[in-house]
């Protein structure tokens, strides 16, 4: 179990891969995994939205996805799970939040990647705000999943 | 001792701060703690409160030592 915030920017399909190869106890055992990876639009509610900036409660925002993490390995049969999210300034079509999941079979994977979204969506300390044409707005709220 | 108190994103922005420091003796509950901090502004209703890095109600205790913060609702992923 894994859990990252990167202030740099990432490559969400490489590091799920890196991190299935290291790890060892996947090996051999997983026949699921179960991938979301977000992305940063260049629009949102009508308007053109050049850059972001991602701002998080740094403490407060690991110790959320890890313990939603354990939560998750408590309901599903899991093997693993990864979860990597970007602070920072973004310019669209910079990833934003990789959730990844292992489990032997398809109907946990799933499962298990849904609700750590949404749990990451719904109540993990991270902010955005746009900065469009005619000057920057916080997000006020996310679009319903 | 003290206790930290931390604002996130619009309202570090509206508190023109990212936070203080107060004297713990005179606080007993997070609301306390936003009153000692914004005066005479009311808690926006959608603000959500954590002490020592757990959501918590407005309600909730505070002690010496602790850290409180107030941030409005989420939006990553």
């Amino acid at each position: 179990m894994k859990v990252e915030v990167h202030t740099q920017p990432f490559e969400p399909w490489a590091e799920l891969a890196r991190y299935q190869e290291q790890t060892e106890q996947l090996h051999g055992q997983y026949g699921a995994t179960a991938a979301f990876v977000g992305t940063m639009r260049d629009f949102n509610e009508g308007d053109a939205v050049q850059g972001m900036t991602l701002e998080h409660y740094p403490g407060m925002t690991e110790r959320y996805l890890e313990e939603i993490s354990a939560k998750a390995a408590q309901q599903w049969e899991l093997l693993d799970s990864l979860i990597l999210h970007r602070v920072g300034e973004l310019s669209p079509n910079d990833p934003i939040v990789l959730v990844a999941v292992w489990s032997a079979h398809r109907g946990d994977a799933f499962a298990a990647c849904r609700y750590l979204m949404e749990e990451l969506k719904s109540r993990a300390p991270f902010w955005k705000k746009e900065r469009l044409e005619t000057g920057s707005r916080w997000v006020e709220h996310n679009t319903p999943g | 001792m003290s206790i930290q108190v931390k604002f996130f994103a619009s309202l570090r922005e509206r508190m023109e701060r990212p936070g203080d420091e107060i004297a713990a003796e005179a606080v007993a509950t997070a609301a306390d703690v936003w009153a000692s901090v914004a005066g005479d502004t009311p808690l926006p209703a959608n603000v959500l409160v954590a002490v020592n890095q757990e959501y918590v109600d407005i309600e909730h205790a505070v002690h010496d030592g602790d850290e409180v913060a107030f941030f409005p609702p989420v939006t990553g992923g």
